[in-house]
């Protein structure tokens, strides 16, 4: 048997240390990085922000000739185009995750959620140029009309539906954002209908339930707060993506009353105008549009987080 | 008798609508890929690897846009993923439960999914800015923030999947933690690890956002990290939205490249992940 040396154990003490610290430092980094992007965004957006206080949130006027910046036009973009991706993707994703978990034959399950999965790493671009060229041009020629013609006279909700058919708006980005986010929410909503016990489902059928009613009445309560933080990650992913809004939103800074018209969203102008924007106040404006787009989502993402966690735990308890 | 015959119909209705929904995510796929291979195909051709992105109304290439992207994003990942590995380690190995990697955890889950154009922000704002102008290595850092959070993810759970028995024998014979983990727990979870790089270069060789204001774009050859560097992402974007026929058959050709770069990478990531799970089976 050997004797263990001390001079090498102390080394050995010596590595695990460095070591460590090594794995401390690089987790710490990742709080930094958030750190950070909060105050270089602040630092960046505090010109504007001084300059403007409060009606920085509450203008529509945007015009880099005469230095006057508002942020509202870009805020009601992303809220407007998120929220008709979610009118889309919710239901869609809803009836995809269903399908996967209780109708779909075992044979094919592997393959679709598969599929929707690799939907999910086509990346933004691709659906941008997809909804520019293909989508917009088949939303313009046969969509748009038909809604005009059928919305249009509507009272309350016909004035989303006038004016002439663009194709390219806040209607068109709001499809594209929904195929995008589609597959979060189907597999977020897919992995969350797994967690539900077999035996809570099989008592269901036992008194004679549907399978339709199965489901309403036992695997959606059940997964309601994994239902709601998977519907909003998609919505945090919708608020904050760029490119592919960028492509058919039209970039126009006004409020229109029509769905079908050009508009902007907070991440598009940032994408469109950075670049090009001379002038401190109009980068800084920007700027403070990111800062905004960070804490919109920011909030949106943490509580998702927070209430898959919950269930995260409620299910590890059960089991 | 009629009520049964009601919940019959909607339950046969709502199940048709399942299979409806999930027919169109499908249908959105095909058709993406459809047209991009479509458009994409007749834009292939040598030239494409050969020569660069040209001026509006000449024939070119996407050389340097194919070298600026591959560039990038090697270093994003040379530079993200040891920081998400180790920071992943620190979670599974020894911040385990507290509050610290509670918190890490948590921020971590929220910067996978934080709006990329966001770190674009801030990478212009810390570095950018300083050096005076837009630069490779400024896209590249971009990347490499993007990249961590996807690494450290994957880290932490495939360190999480060794089997406790392994760990417990290296601590037996006297082994310190650094040692069982270099030794023992990284070639244990070797695939799965590797599953999450090719995940992060996924994510991050698509990403345009953050480059438009870190790596901007450049017309010509350059090999220069400190100078603005052409990439496949802005080039898409730009000669897309151009009106020049010849850009827009790049745009495609380009958008068919990245794409089926990024598919054969997250399928080749879970059938590493699929073989792993066949082998801890047997």
């Amino acid at each position: 048997m050997a004797i263990i040396d001390p001079r090498h154990a102390a080394k050995q003490l010596i590595y695990e240390r460095i070591f460590r610290s090594a794995t401390l430092i690089a987790a710490v980094l990742v709080l930094l990085i958030l750190g950070g992007v909060a105050v270089s965004l602040l630092r960046g957006a505090w010109p504007a922000l001084a300059h403007f206080g409060f009606s920085f949130v509450a203008r529509e006027i945007w015009n880099p000739v005469t230095d006057q910046f508002g942020a509202l036009a870009p805020i009601y973009g992303t809220v407007m185009t998120s929220a008709i991706a979610m009118a889309i993707a919710v239901p869609t994703g809803f009836g995809i995750a269903l399908f996967l978990t209780e109708l779909c034959p075992p044979l094919l399950k592997r393959p679709i959620g598969v599929a929707v999965e690799l939907l999910a790493a086509v990346p933004s671009i691709i659906f941008g140029i997809w909804g520019l060229f293909v989508l917009a041009p088949v939303l313009q020629r046969h969509i748009q009309p038909w809604m005009i013609r059928v919305f249009g006279d509507l009272p309350a909700i016909g004035h989303l539906f006038k004016g002439p058919p663009y194709g390219i708006g806040i209607l068109t980005a709001g499809v594209v954002l929904a195929i995008m986010v589609l597959p979060f929410i189907a597999a977020t909503m897919r992995d969350v209908f797994d967690t539900v016990p077999p035996m809570l489902k099989e008592s269901g059928y036992g008194l004679g339930a549907t399978t339709w009613e199965v489901i309403w009445n036992v695997v959606v309560p059940h997964s309601r707060v994994g239902i709601v933080g998977g519907i909003m990650l998609g919505l945090g992913r919708a608020l904050g993506e760029t490119m592919a809004v960028t492509f058919v939103i039209g970039n126009a800074h006004r409020i229109s009353s029509s769905l079908l018209a050009p508009g902007t969203t907070i991440s598009s102008a940032i994408a469109n105008e950075f670049t090009e924007a001379v002038g401190d106040m109009y980068t800084s404006a920007l700027i403070a549009l990111g800062l905004l787009l960070f804490l919109i989502t920011f909030t949106v993402i943490a509580a998702a987080q927070a209430m898959l966690r919950r269930l995260e735990r409620r299910s590890g308890a059960v089991v | 008798m009629n009520r049964r015959v009601l919940r019959k119909i909607k339950n046969g209705a709502f199940l048709s609508l399942s299979l409806v929904a999930t027919l169109t995510g499908l249908a959105c796929l095909a058709a993406i890929l459809w047209t991009l291979i479509s458009h994409g195909v007749s834009g292939m051709s040598g030239r494409l690897f050969t020569q660069m992105t040209p001026p509006p109304g000449s024939q070119g290439g996407l050389l340097n846009a194919i070298y600026g992207s591959g560039v990038m994003t090697l270093l994003g990942i040379l530079i993200g993923s040891p920081i998400g590995v180790l920071a992943g380690t620190y979670l599974a190995e020894y911040g385990r439960n507290s509050r610290l990697s509670l918190t890490i955890r948590f921020i971590n889950d929220v910067l996978l999914s934080a709006p990329s154009i966001i770190i674009g922000l801030f990478i212009y704002e810390i570095v950018v800015v300083r050096m005076g102008h837009f630069s490779a290595i400024a896209g590249a850092l971009a990347l490499a923030v993007l990249a961590i959070p996807v690494t450290l993810r994957t880290t932490e759970d495939m360190l999480n999947l060794v089997p406790i028995g392994m760990k417990d024998s290296s601590a037996a014979l006297g082994a310190y933690p650094w040692r069982t983990i270099l030794s023992v727990l990284y070639p244990a979870a070797r695939s799965g690890i590797v599953t999450g790089l090719l995940l992060a270069i996924a994510r991050i060789s698509g990403e345009t956002a953050p480059l438009l204001f870190t790596a901007l774009n450049n017309q010509f050859w350059s090999t220069r990290l400190a100078a603005p560097m052409a990439n496949l992402p802005v080039v898409i974007f730009q000669f897309a939205l151009s009106p020049y026929n010849d850009w827009q058959d790049l745009a495609w050709a380009g958008a068919l490249i990245i794409t089926v770069t990024i598919l054969v990478l997250s399928i080749s990531a879970r059938v590493l992940l699929a073989l792993l799970q066949a082998q801890r089976g047997s």
